[in-house]
């Protein structure tokens, strides 16, 4: 992999977390690339919120052409890696595969076959040079905000000639995708070659630098031809209950930050873990201790499993991985014993006891933020208002795009950002290319 | 269970399986093995003056995910010396009376054919197999197919061998020609008692594109081979039933090329062959495949009333005839049922790019006065599920049979008889009635 410019810290408790689908070595690839039939008109592109030319890449793959393949993956989402290692494929592509209408044998590994054409690409630094890139034009644009929606529009505008900054509040870019997703997926590591990726195609990082704080909204507005608003979400949600900010109680986002990221810390004297919410972080987090050895690890929701929004493929796996689920738990408070976490006291007078709980309920919205953006207006969710087809806003200067507009998934930020890109290059009057990356896909 | 023993030229043999003269058939110990799998015979790795070979000497073509679907080789003839594959030759016999040994030879002169015959037959062989076929390092010293591509040089060396053994002399012959009946006649005149074919094809199965060197790669060269295996099949077979169905081929015919499974040995046999002989199959899954050859070739023939395997020799020959002898009114259309089609495609895609984009997917339109019999139900299952089930319009089909093969589905698309009634009219018939001019040619 390409050397790093944000160093992690050493001794993290993820990096004791197995990847659970290890990369292919080459002739497992083809193999798997083989039983690909190379559908017409494939309904696994159709579900691809980016629409990689699914087919054609895994033909690539079969071919021994992995640098061509690896171009038709960054072509439509320069977040292909990522993408590859987080997506809900279940969900997307491979739920598409025409294998399941056969039962005859499984899906193709889509994402498994989509890690190995980019990681071959990452690993001997040839990804860069595999795409198009016009000479400079001058254009200066800003993104703020460092994760898959900002660096997949940075991108895509560097290759397009624009000089491009990302500003990041952190001190390590990457956003969730450093620092919010499981390990068995996806450690920071392996997240940060993306990021230095994006980088090498000409895009300027700056972290440490807060938008509103550092410099005002209006005045990188000013300072630049574009901007495009990528900052996510905000904190974890919280309870509002008893005992939520005593010892041993962490909002989801913040406690796998703190596994991901945090140098030294530990799981040791964790006996029982609960963590609240049903949603796809909780099941993440849930996984995650299962993983990490914590014997008796509960998860809590509010109503029944059928009810629960996050992945049923995911929850299955949590539950071979030893978590139980406790439904119908509404938490009433935290009880804390000697400024210890005791139990969590549920509303119906059940007590789940605990060393540990993780409240995973979701993350603010950084409406206010936004809205701090001349002209950029917000939903009555706090989300920001963008076209959904271009991330355009009310201010003829700034796209919005990404989860800060209500998508979930990387692969979406990244459809975001690329949309962005798109309708900014055209704002800029930028000459089109024939054989510009972000033409690629769906529109 | 059918009978499925055979006599080729007075040779006994259990069944109609022999091991080719190959690797496999390199030593005693593999033959007896062999023998204690199933085999009938084994034709002994050529003998002659012991061989030097290189390393390596295998390539291999792989088509997806399947494995040695085409096979090459430049190794030689034996490389043992003669006494021990003689003292062998004898042990095999002995302790296997009723199986088949036959001794495949290569030599030069008049006076070696002469001698090694005599050793061979004394040693216990219950036939001689002649080398005319290898096409690769033996014939740049004058032999293998040199000898097959020549058809006075072979008559004369075939009529040596006849002329000194006293048991049954096959002639092998090489696929490196332009009419396999050209050294089959020959074979026949010099007064062969049967034939075996094909040897290997002339090939280059690959280049080391690395290297810049053709496979097999010897050091930082390589040289052609024999090309092999499953791949092969359909030239074997074409060679084979051409023989088959000369008149002037009166002897029996030993089949080989790509024989994989008891299918293919029906086929070599229901197109004139008594036995057939194996080396890829073996070389990739073991001397354990004649069980299931054995045992699929009974069943078959039991199911198709069949006594014995003879009923079943040359069975398909009769209705290999020319292209201008072919049914002209014979039509078929596709059908692809909705039932089973998973979306993919392919067929809607090879129609249109290779064929007469008779295959629509579901939005298309019918053209008035079309018939399409599956329409309604693949747009229903379309509809229903978003699955792109294609549909045919048989008015526009040829029956060119494409879809059918591109399909993955088993059973998905059959070819439907959309003859309706026309009478039998073939090119020849045409010519006879002078009817075969077909508007729209160069004089109109």
């Amino acid at each position: 992999m390409t050397p790093q410019s944000h160093a992690l810290p050493a001794q993290r408790l993820e990096s004791g977390i197995a990847d659970s689908k290890p990369n292919y070595i080459p002739g497992d690839a083809v193999a798997e690339a083989n039983r690909c039939l190379y559908c017409h008109d494939a309904p696994c592109i159709t579900a691809c919120p980016t629409g990689i030319d699914i087919p054609t890449f895994i033909r690539k793959i079969s071919t021994g052409n992995v640098k061509g393949s690896a171009r038709t993956i960054l072509s439509a989402n320069l977040l292909g890696y990522s993408c590859a290692r987080v997506c809900p494929v279940e969900a997307l592509c491979v739920g598409a595969c025409v294998y399941n209408a056969w039962h005859r044998s499984p899906p193709i590994s889509i994402g498994r076959l989509q890690r190995f054409a980019v990681e071959t690409v990452l690993s001997d630094g040839s990804a860069a040079g595999l795409l198009s890139k016009a000479a400079p034009n001058g254009k200066k644009v800003a993104c703020v905000g460092a994760g898959p929606a900002s660096l997949a529009c940075a991108g895509y505008l560097a290759l397009e000639g624009c000089d491009v900054t990302l500003y990041e509040k952190r001190e390590s870019p990457g956003g969730l995708n450093v620092t919010g997703v499981a390990p068995y997926k996806m450690n920071a590591e392996s997240a940060m070659t993306e990021v230095e990726f994006i980088r090498s195609l000409g895009v300027t990082i700056k972290t440490g630098v807060e938008i509103g704080k550092d410099i005002a909204p209006a005045k990188l507005v000013d300072d630049h031809d574009a901007v495009f608003v990528g900052v996510g979400l905000g904190a974890d949600s919280k309870l509002g209950i008893p005992g939520e900010d005593g010892a041993g109680v962490f909002g989801g986002v913040e406690w796998v930050e703190k596994m991901k990221l945090e140098s030294g810390y530990s799981l040791e004297g964790v006996r029982r873990a609960v963590v609240i919410g049903g949603g796809n972080t909780a099941i993440d987090v849930v996984r995650e201790l299962a993983k990490l050895g914590v014997p008796d690890v509960a998860m809590l929701y509010r109503r029944t499993e059928a009810e629960m929004p996050g992945y049923k493929h995911e929850m299955e796996l949590a539950r071979k991985e030893g978590v139980r689920l406790v439904e119908k738990a509404v938490p009433k408070q935290f009880v804390h014993a000697d400024g210890k976490l005791a139990a969590v006291a549920l509303a119906d007078g059940r007590e789940v006891a605990c060393d540990l709980a993780i409240v995973a309920i979701g993350q603010g919205k950084l409406g206010a933020f936004v809205s701090s953006f001349p002209g950029v207006a917000t939903t009555d969710k706090g989300l920001a208002l963008g076209d959904p087809m271009s991330g355009a806003t009310g201010n003829p200067k700034v796209w919005v795009g990404g989860d800060v507009t209500g998508g979930e998934l990387v692969v979406t930020a990244a459809q975001d950002g690329k949309r962005a890109a798109r309708s900014i290059a055209a704002a800029l009057a930028l000459p089109s290319r024939e054989d510009s990356p972000m033409q690629a896909g769906h529109r | 269970m059918a009978d499925l023993s055979v006599n080729f030229a007075g040779i006994q043999s259990p069944n109609p399986f022999w091991l080719a003269s190959a690797p496999p058939t390199n030593t005693g110990d593999q033959i007896m093995r062999a023998f204690d799998a199933g085999w009938g015979g084994a034709v002994w790795k050529t003998l002659g003056d012991p061989i030097v070979d290189t390393s390596s000497r295998f390539g291999s073509i792989d088509v997806g995910n399947s494995r040695m679907v085409g096979f090459n080789n430049i190794e030689l003839i034996t490389d043992r010396p003669l006494d021990v594959n003689l003292r062998e030759i004898r042990e095999v016999k002995r302790k296997y009376p009723k199986h088949v040994v036959i001794a495949s030879l290569m030599v030069e002169s008049k006076e070696d054919w002469r001698d090694i015959i005599k050793m061979c037959i004394d040693a216990g062989a219950d036939g001689l197999e002649l080398n005319f076929g290898c096409p690769h390092g033996m014939c740049e010293r004058g032999m293998g197919s040199a000898v097959g591509q020549e058809p006075e040089v072979l008559k004369i060396v075939a009529g040596w061998a006849v002329e000194y053994s006293t048991v049954p002399v096959l002639v092998k012959l090489t696929p490196n020609v332009g009419d396999i009946r050209v050294p089959g006649v020959a074979a026949v005149e010099a007064g062969a008692h049967g034939l075996s074919l094909i040897n290997t094809i002339k090939s280059i199965v690959g280049v080391d594109l690395d290297k810049m060197v053709p496979y097999p790669v010897v050091g930082n060269r390589a040289t052609n081979g024999g090309y092999c295996g499953p791949a092969v099949k359909p030239i074997a077979l074409h060679m084979v039933s051409s023989l088959g169905r000369d008149p002037r081929i009166t002897v029996p015919i030993s089949g080989i090329g790509g024989i994989a499974t008891w299918r293919d040995a029906a086929e070599f046999i229901a197109m004139g062959c008594t036995s057939v002989q194996v080396c890829t199959a073996v070389m990739h899954y073991g001397f354990r495949i004649v069980e299931d050859m054995i045992d699929g070739l009974s069943n078959f023939l039991d199911e198709k009333g069949m006594k014995s395997v003879n009923e079943l020799r040359g069975k398909a020959l009769p209705a290999y005839t020319e292209w201008g002898d072919l049914d002209l009114n014979y039509k078929v259309a596709a059908q692809i049922d909705p039932e089973k089609c998973i979306g993919c495609d392919l067929c809607y895609v090879a129609c249109r790019d290779t064929s007469v984009h008779c295959i629509h997917t579901a939005g298309e339109p019918l053209i008035e006065g079309h018939r399409a019999p599956t329409r309604d139900k693949a747009i229903a299952k379309a509809t229903a599920t978003g699955v792109h089930v294609p549909w045919v319009d048989w008015d526009e089909c040829t029956g060119c049979n494409l879809c059918s093969h591109v399909c993955p589905v088993p059973g998905c698309i059959t070819m439907v008889d959309d003859t309706r009634g026309k009478p039998f009219e073939s090119w020849n018939d045409r010519i006879a009635k002078g009817t075969n001019k077909v508007p729209g040619g160069l004089r109109g």
